[in-house]
This record gives C-alpha cells, sequence and structure tokens, in this order.
C-alpha cells in the first residue's frame, strides 16, 4: 500500500526501475525470438504477421516502456539528491507521471493477450498503419498506449525542469551543475519541446482510425508523408532525450573512477545545449528517400553532421577526464569505459548516414538497424548499466557484487559488439531491415547465425545482472555514505539509502563539485545552510493511481467503441482531479526529534 | 597527445586495405560495395570517403582509449590525488576544429552528388520512361513510351539512362536495386523521381525497403539489362498478340479465372501482375528461383497456394479458383511455355 500512495522521489525511482526493468525483460525476449527467427535462411519459427508484431513491440517497448523508464529511475534516484533538494518540485504529479507511464505500457502489452498486436513498426508509417490497410485492433493499442504513458513522460520533463530551475541548494549555481543534473535538464526541455508533438500525431492518426477522420488517407486528400514530419519531428529529438542523460552518466562515473573532475566541464554544458538545439534541426535526415528533393537533402545532409562536433567534443573531454587521473575498474566504471569507444562507432556511422547519396544505400537496411542499436544499446543501455551499478548503493544502501558485475559486462559487451557489429555489412550487403526471413545463399547467412549467438550472450549478461540483484538482496545494508570513496557529488553526503526528508539541512554548496571540495580541504561534512529545523513533507495519495486507472479504462472503451466505459473511466480521472482540487492537503512536518532517529524512506 | 601520430602512420595502409577488402564484397548482383553502374558507384565513393574518415576517428579515439587504460590505472593501494586539471582551451578548439575540416571533405562531395543524384531525366528524349507501381506484394514496370506493362522482371537497354517515375498503389513501399543504385520510396498520393544506368549486362536483385506488411520481406524483384538490340526485340515481342493456350477448354478456363486481375498481351485486367512471356522470367514471385526447381514446377506450386509462399498475398489458392488439378497443371505448363524471344 505504501508503494501505491508513495509521492517520495526516492520510491518513484525504484518503481520506475522495476516497471522498466520488466518492461525492458518483455523487449528483450522479443528480440530473442527476432534473432532465432532470423538465424538462418527461411525459418519459420514465427509467420510473417507475427514477425511484424514482434519487432514493432520491441521497438516501442524498449523506446518508450523500458529505456525512457530507466531513466526516469536514475533521474527520481538521483536528482534531488544531487541539487540538495528534499523532493521534486511536484511530489504528487510525479507520483502521477510513474502510473499514467505504467498503466500506458501495460495497456499496449496487453495487446499480446487481445490477440491483435499493432504491426506497423515503432514508427508506425501511415497508410500501413491506417484503418483502412490495419482494420484490427493493433495499432489501437499503440495508439493509446502511447497516448497515457506519453502522459507520464511529459510530466516527468516538467517536473524536471521546475525542479532544477528552483530547488537547487543554496550556491549551487548553473555552472556548478553536476553534469548529470545538466543533461536531466536539458533532457526535460527537449521533452517539453517534443512529445507533445507526438501527442498531436497520435491524436490525428486515433481520429483517422476511430472516427474515421482524413489527416493521413490519401484516397481523402490526407498526407503519408505528414505523418513522417511528425514522428520524426518527435522522434528525432527522442533519440537525444535518450542519450544525453547517458553522456550525463558517463561524466558522473568516468570522473568518480578516474578520481579527477570532469575535463572542460563548461564546454561539455555548451556541447550538450548545442546538441540538443541542433536535434530539433535534423528530423528529416530520417526521410532522405521519401523524396523531399536536392534542397531539403541537402540541408538536413548538413545539418545533421554538425552534430558529429559538439558529441566529439564531448568524447575527447572524457578520455582527458582519464588522462593522467587514477582509474578504477569498478563494474559501474567498465561500462563507462565501454561506452566511450562503443558510443563512438554508433556516431560515426551517424555521420555516414548523413550524407543523403550514400544514405540512399543504407537506408531502411541493416546498416541502420546496426547504427542506431549501437547508439541506443551501446550508448544508452552501457549507461543506464553503468548508471545503476554506480548508484545502486545510493538507492538500496547495498553494494552490487563486483565479479557477477564483471560477469555482466564482459558477456554484455562481447554479446552486443557480436550481434550488431556483422549488421552493418549485412546491411551494405543488401539485406534491407524488418524482414522476417530471407533467401538462402544471398551472402547473408553466416553473419546471422553470428548475430544470433550475440543476442544470447547479451541475454546472459541481462541473467547475470539479474542475479546480482537478487543475491545482493539478500545482504545486509552495509553501505557507507560515501561508498565509492571517491564521491564528489551532493548525494554521496547523506547516508545510503537517504532518509525521506534527505538533508536533514541543505547543505551549502562552496564550488563545483561540491563534497570533493569539502572532502579536500579534510571535512567529513557539508556546511549546513540552514539550522536543525521541522521539515514539511507532502502527504502520499491514492489518487495518482486511481487517475491512471481511469484513463486504462477510458482508453479500452474507445478502443472498443463502448462510450460508455470511455465516458466511465474520464470520469473517474477527472472526479480524481476534482478532489484533488478541493480539498486542501498541507502535509506534515517531520520534527527535529523524529529526524534524529532517521526515518527511512 | 604527439604520441599518437607514429600510430597513424601505420594506420593509413591498414585504411587503404579496408577500402579494398570493402570494394570486392558480396555478390555482384546484390551488394551495394559491388556497384555495376554510375549511381551506385557514385554513392560507393561517397561510401568510402566517409568510411575511411570515420575509421580514422574511431582508430585515434580507440588508441588513445587504450593508451590511457593502460598508463592510468589506479595500483593497489594508491591513494594519490591527480591533479584536478579544469580543461585546456586549446586542446577543446583542436577538437572542435578537426571534426569541423572532416565535415568539409564529406560535406562538399555530399552537396555535389545530392544534386548531381537528383537529375531528372523525364523530359528526356534519350532516356526509357518507367512508371513503377509498387503494390503488396509485387512490382510493376509501365514503359510509357511503349505502352507495354510488365510485373517482377524490369528489362532495361544497356545504352539508354533509366527514368523512373515511382508511385505507390496501396501503402508505401520502397525500391532498391543495391548494385545499381540507393533506393527511392513509393508514397502513396505522390510522385517520386530517380535515375539509374544499367551499363552491364546481367539481372541485378531489387528490394522492397520499407517495411510493407506480412509479405514485405518477400518483395524481390530482378532487374534485367540487355543489349538495346535485344531491348527492341523485348519491345516488339511484348507488343506482338498474346500466346492463349492452344486447349480451348484450358483458354476458358484461363480467361475467366486468371484475367481477370492478370493480363497477358492486351486481355486481362490489370489489378496483378502481368504475365506476358513470364516463363522466360527468372523467378516465379520475385522468389521461387526458376533454375533451381524449374518454371514449370515453380507455377504450379505457385497457383496452387500462393499464400505459402507469400503470405498476405492478394492471389486466391487452386481451390478458391475452382481450378481441378488437372487445369492448374495444365495452366502451369502453358505459363512455363509462354517464353519471349528476345
Amino acid at each position: 500500500m505504501d508503494w501505491l500512495t508513495t509521492v517520495d522521489h526516492k520510491k518513484i525511482g525504484i518503481l520506475y526501475m522495476i516497471a522498466g526493468g520488466f518492461f525492458f525483460l518483455i523487449g528483450g525476449l522479443e528480440a530473442i525470438i527476432i534473432r532465432v527467427q532470423l538465424m538462418k535462411p527461411m525459418n519459420d519459427v514465427v509467420a510473417g504477421d507475427t514477425f511484424n508484431e514482434l519487432i514493432t513491440m520491441h521497438g516501442t517497448t524498449m523506446i518508450f516502456l523500458a529505456a525512457m523508464p530507466l531513466l526516469f529511475a536514475l533521474m527520481n534516484a538521483v536528482i534531488p539528491l544531487q541539487i540538495g533538494a528534499r523532493d521534486v518540485a511536484f511530489p504528487f504529479l510525479n507520483s502521477l507521471g510513474f502510473w499514467t507511464f505504467f498503466f500506458g505500457g501495460l495497456l499496449l502489452n496487453l495487446s499480446w493477450f487481445a490477440g491483435t498486436v499493432p504491426d506497423a513498426g515503432w514508427t508506425s508509417y501511415v497508410p500501413l498503419a491506417g484503418p483502412t490497410f490495419n482494420s484490427g485492433h493493433g495499432v489501437d493499442y499503440y495508439v493509446i498506449g502511447l497516448q497515457i504513458a506519453g502522459i507520464g513522460t511529459l510530466l516527468g520533463g516538467i517536473n524536471f525542469m521546475a525542479t532544477i530551475i528552483n530547488m537547487r541548494a543554496p550556491g549551487l549555481t548553473f555552472m556548478r551543475l553536476p553534469m548529470f543534473t545538466w543533461s536531466i535538464f536539458i533532457t526535460s526541455a527537449l521533452i517539453v519541446f517534443a512529445f507533445p508533438v507526438l501527442t498531436v500525431g497520435l491524436v490525428a492518426i486515433m481520429f483517422d482510425r476511430l472516427f474515421q477522420a482524413n489527416f493521413f488517407e490519401v484516397a481523402n486528400g490526407g498526407s503519408g508523408v505528414l505523418w513522417e514530419h511528425i514522428f520524426w519531428v518527435f522522434g528525432h529529438p527522442e533519440v537525444y532525450i535518450l542519450i544525453l542523460p547517458a553522456f550525463g552518466i558517463i561524466s558522473e562515473v568516468v570522473s568518480t573512477f578516474s578520481r579527477k573532475r570532469l575535463f572542460g566541464y563548461s564546454s561539455m554544458v555548451f556541447a550538450t545545449v548545442l546538441i540538443a538545439f541542433l536535434g530539433f534541426m535534423v528530423w528529416a535526415h530520417h526521410m532522405f528517400t521519401t523524396g523531399l528533393g536536392p534542397v531539403a537533402n541537402g540541408l538536413f545532409s548538413i545539418a545533421t553532421m554538425l552534430i558529429a562536433v559538439p558529441t566529439g567534443v564531448k568524447i575527447f573531454n572524457w578520455l582527458f577526464t582519464l588522462w593522467g587521473g587514477s582509474i578504477r575498474f569498478t563494474t559501474a566504471n567498465l561500462f563507462g569505459i565501454g561506452f566511450i569507444p562503443t558510443f563512438v562507432m554508433g556516431g560515426v556511422t551517424g555521420v555516414m548516414l548523413a550524407s543523403a547519396p550514400a544514405d540512399f544505400q543504407y537506408h531502411d537496411s541493416y546498416f541502420v538497424v546496426a547504427h542506431f542499436h549501437y547508439v541506443i544499446v551501446g550508448g544508452l543501455v552501457f549507461g543506464i548499466f553503468a548508471g545503476l551499478h554506480y548508484w545502486w548503493p545510493k538507492m538500496f544502501g547495498r553494494m552490487l557484487n563486483e565479479t557477477i558485475g564483471k560477469i555482466t559486462f564482459w558477456t554484455f559487451f562481447i554479446g552486443f559488439h557480436l550481434t550488431f557489429f556483422v549488421q552493418h555489412f549485412l546491411g551494405l550487403l543488401g539485406m534491407p531491415r524488418r524482414v522476417y526471413t530471407y533467401l538462402g545463399g544471398q551472402g547473408y547467412d553466416d553473419m546471422n547465425m553470428i548475430s544470433t549467438v550475440g543476442a544470447f550472450l547479451m541475454g546472459v549478461g541481462t541473467i547475470a545482472f539479474l542475479l546480482n540483484v537478487f543475491i545482493t538482496w539478500a545482504k545486509p545494508r552495509n553501505a557507507t555514505n560515501d561508498p565509492w570513496e571517491d564521491g564528489r557529488s551532493l548525494e554521496w553526503t547523506i547516508p545510503s539509502p537517504p532518509p525521506e526528508y534527505n538533508f536533514q539541512q541543505t547543505p551549502l554548496v562552496r564550488g563545483y563539485d561540491a563534497w570533493w571540495k569539502e572532502k579536500m580541504e579534510g571535512k567529513t561534512a557539508m556546511t549546513p545552510a540552514e539550522p536543525i529545523g521541522s521539515i514539511h513533507m507532502p502527504s502520499p495519495s491514492i489518487l495518482p493511481l486511481i487517475m491512471s486507472i481511469g484513463l486504462f479504462i477510458a482508453g479500452f472503451g474507445f478502443m472498443y467503441d463502448h462510450l460508455l466505459v470511455a465516458g466511465g473511466g474520464l470520469v473517474i480521472t477527472f472526479g480524481c482531479m476534482v478532489i484533488r482540487s478541493l480539498f486542501d492537503d498541507h502535509g506534515y512536518h517531520i520534527e527535529p526529534e523524529d529526524q534524529e532517529k532517521g526515518v527511512k524512506a | 597527445m604527439m604520441n599518437r601520430w607514429p600510430g597513424m602512420k601505420r594506420l593509413l595502409p591498414l585504411l587503404a586495405g579496408l577500402v579494398l577488402l570493402l570494394s570486392a564484397c558480396g555478390r555482384e548482383d546484390l551488394s551495394t560495395l559491388n556497384p555495376q553502374g554510375p549511381v551506385a558507384e557514385k554513392q560507393f565513393d561517397l561510401m568510402k570517403l566517409s568510411i575511411g574518415i570515420m575509421a580514422l576517428v574511431v582508430v585515434v579515439v580507440f588508441i588513445i582509449c587504450i593508451y590511457v587504460l593502460i598508463r592510468f590505472r589506479r595500483r593497489q593501494g594508491d591513494k594519490s590525488i591527480p591533479v584536478q586539471v579544469e580543461g585546456n582551451h586549446k586542446l577543446e578548439v583542436i577538437w572542435t576544429v578537426i571534426p569541423l575540416v572532416l565535415l568539409l571533405i564529406l560535406g562538399v562531395p555530399t552537396i555535389r552528388d545530392v544534386f548531381g543524384l537528383a537529375k531528372d531525366y523525364s523530359k528526356d528524349k534519350n532516356a526509357v520512361q518507367v512508371k513503377v507501381t509498387a503494390h503488396q506484394y509485387w512490382w510493376e514496370f509501365e514503359y510509357t513510351d511503349y505502352g507495354i506493362t510488365t510485373a517482377q522482371e524490369l528489362i532495361v537497354p544497356t545504352d539508354k539512362t533509366i527514368s523512373f517515375e515511382l508511385v505507390a498503389a496501396d501503402v508505401k513501399h520502397s525500391f532498391w536495386i543495391p548494385s545499381i543504385g540507393g533506393k527511392m520510396d513509393t508514397n502513396p498520393g505522390v510522385t517520386n523521381r530517380m535515375y539509374l544506368d544499367f551499363p552491364k549486362e546481367g539481372v541485378f536483385r531489387g528490394k522492397c525497403a520499407e517495411l510493407c506488411g506480412p509479405a514485405h520481406a518477400l518483395m524481390d524483384f530482378k532487374a534485367k539489362a540487355v543489349s538495346p538490340e535485344s531491348f527492341d526485340r523485348w519491345v516488339a515481342a511484348m507488343k506482338a498478340p498474346a500466346v492463349m493456350p492452344a486447349d480451348a477448354e484450358i483458354a476458358e478456363k484461363f480467361t475467366s479465372q486468371c484475367l481477370s486481375c492478370h493480363a497477358v498481351g492486351e486481355n486481362g485486367g490489370n489489378s496483378a501482375p502481368n504475365l506476358t512471356g513470364i516463363g522466360g522470367r527468372q523467378t516465379v514471385g520475385g522468389i521461387l528461383y526458376n533454375d533451381e526447381a524449374g518454371v514449370e514446377q515453380n507455377l504450379h506450386d505457385w497457383i496452387t497456394d500462393p499464400q505459402k509462399y507469400k503470405i498476405g498475398a492478394m492471389m486466391p489458392g487452386a481451390e478458391d479458383n475452382s481450378l481441378t488439378p488437372e487445369e492448374v497443371s495444365s495452366i502451369a505448363k502453358y505459363l512455363a511455355e509462354y517464353k519471349l524471344d528476345y
């Protein structure tokens, strides 16, 4: 019950982690089936239509229901601690964000049980996703599930922007923010600008499907290319929504474990902002073969290539953070270091793709599959693994087992490169993506086999991580405040896991790498910025859960054309909003004498 | 910083080797790394240039990375605190400027080819105009200047530029002949244009590159480049009156059951692939290779149960077409023998 009503950012972080991890396993299982099907030519483990359902659900699940929630898990767990805050700006919204994401994801995945699964690809290009060529309810699950889940993401984005702007500890100016906080700040801004675009697109496609509107119905004057524009105006920034937090994590991990200050901090910040800005300018590079003409293709080619410059700055700054440092090879840092060359390989193929005439060959081939898996798995998932291993003691008070951690890293790392490196060549040899099978003798057979073996190895790595989590669970909480001994930012100044109110006294920040600075001056605690006093806390609430269930019910109602059910669901949601508005909730206070007892979160 | 240059000297031959390796990779009729026409060649040049630049970047990063990891690993019991370096403007400027220079080297030919490959031959009297219509899950090729239509096997002369007009009949597809040139999407309601040259005779494999439904994976076609004389003979043969089955009963059945959608010569509909001269094509349905099972057997299998070979294909099976096994065999035999002489 405690978990259903919590508004504490640390617990919501853990909820995000469990739910995101759960969906990650589902998406991973789908990936394994995909790779088993493609293991050999003309294989028939799954049929063509089932395969299309698998790739659609794999992509959608991994991006929206695994990667983003796992990032939200880390940002919830860490950001308030890094900026010396007692919670996020809007704790109630934070809880609502989690539950809408969860029920949106649940609705999407229930399609497997309904027997009608989205099958138009994660990009849901029309007309294939439109009512004329996709008359079942499959794409409805995609459209409505993502709309509900998208509410959660948008709420999170707004919340973290507000939190980072308003709730920094005294002295923590923007140019003293830890790099992870910076990257989440920029990411939140990207979410705020990009997700509404997706919502607009999803609403339009929902109107086409449910109410016979004609936004994308070519026969009635709609446009299919319009959907591509809408989707990628959201979809390209989405890539940076995913990767910027990973950049932030790597900056923290690499700097901590080389016992060195981040090299070129201000250029890192500037590069992050620039990447985010350019990220909005380049969506049409997903559409070079759509036929937009040479002027558009030329402009978007060059704009896209430019992103390599700030990204390169970041890469070399990381390398020179390591340079001259005292590098410690913990699991977190192995993932951090493994990230750098791997991400570079994903990045350079991105520049190759940016060259439009060459992209006529790469586009929609396995080369693209290899490229974005290098970025999203080799970048983002490595980043998430690094972050989880790094902050695990802070979140749970227990250290993950390092030996199993290293097994996780090496199996996952080797498996990853086996899986995706050869796919570059499959693409160049003419294998299109999203094919459920291929004829033998085209030169694809061996590489597909290697790729499948690699996928299994990645599966082993994931299982090793789960094993590590379960083993760690059984151990006592013994992590110290600063378990890595080289912690630099504020989260390492408080107990692991932190008490409910995080900081008994808000710390005073006197420079960049606040905690490191104090440590170097021989201090064992931060200087407080306020006297010990009564701490105001928000009350827990069940309303976010009920509101999300309301939306979940309404989604089903709309999909199956039961307007009563739909209306009922909306009444529940809006009813909760009314209750929330009419009844004031002033929260409660934790008095100094209770603080001494160490109220556990 | 300086000690990365000797490494580079050793690297350049490696890169050259890599490029050589790439240029002999994959099937001649399929691989983008083994271009068989000027369009694919231009694209391949760009690919080589970008692969070269990018391999250089990757190698530099790898070298620094490995060096750092070996040189600066923490020794057991080492409690020393490294110097907390803030940054170095000179270095940061260097790694801002070098990528910019590299991008300039790649950007200029990119822009040149973007415009070069967008050249419009649709009004060119010397070019062969072909209208490509993509269907779920087959390709229709209409030669607008000659008034002939064929399907699944695109016949082109080696001496002329082919100017394509690309449209879709249902959902979005993408027209791609990897060894001849890059792809272009077919969008419902929009006409796209591209051109390709086929200087060498041969049969090249074409693919659909955009997810278009359950049989997307099987939406293959062939592009057959023939000598100009041979092409003219093919056009003439296509225009000649259709050859109908000799047996009147089979002809009757063929007309009533098949020609409502398919066409041979002037006869029949055009909502399904044109069958004129189908016996001479490389494949049935784009995926059943006739040099493996034989054209008659492939046709027989296909007519009996098209769904078995192409899931989601619109063509009804023999039972739904009320064809007896004997009729299927006769029609398969007739079609297998229907070859064009060119």
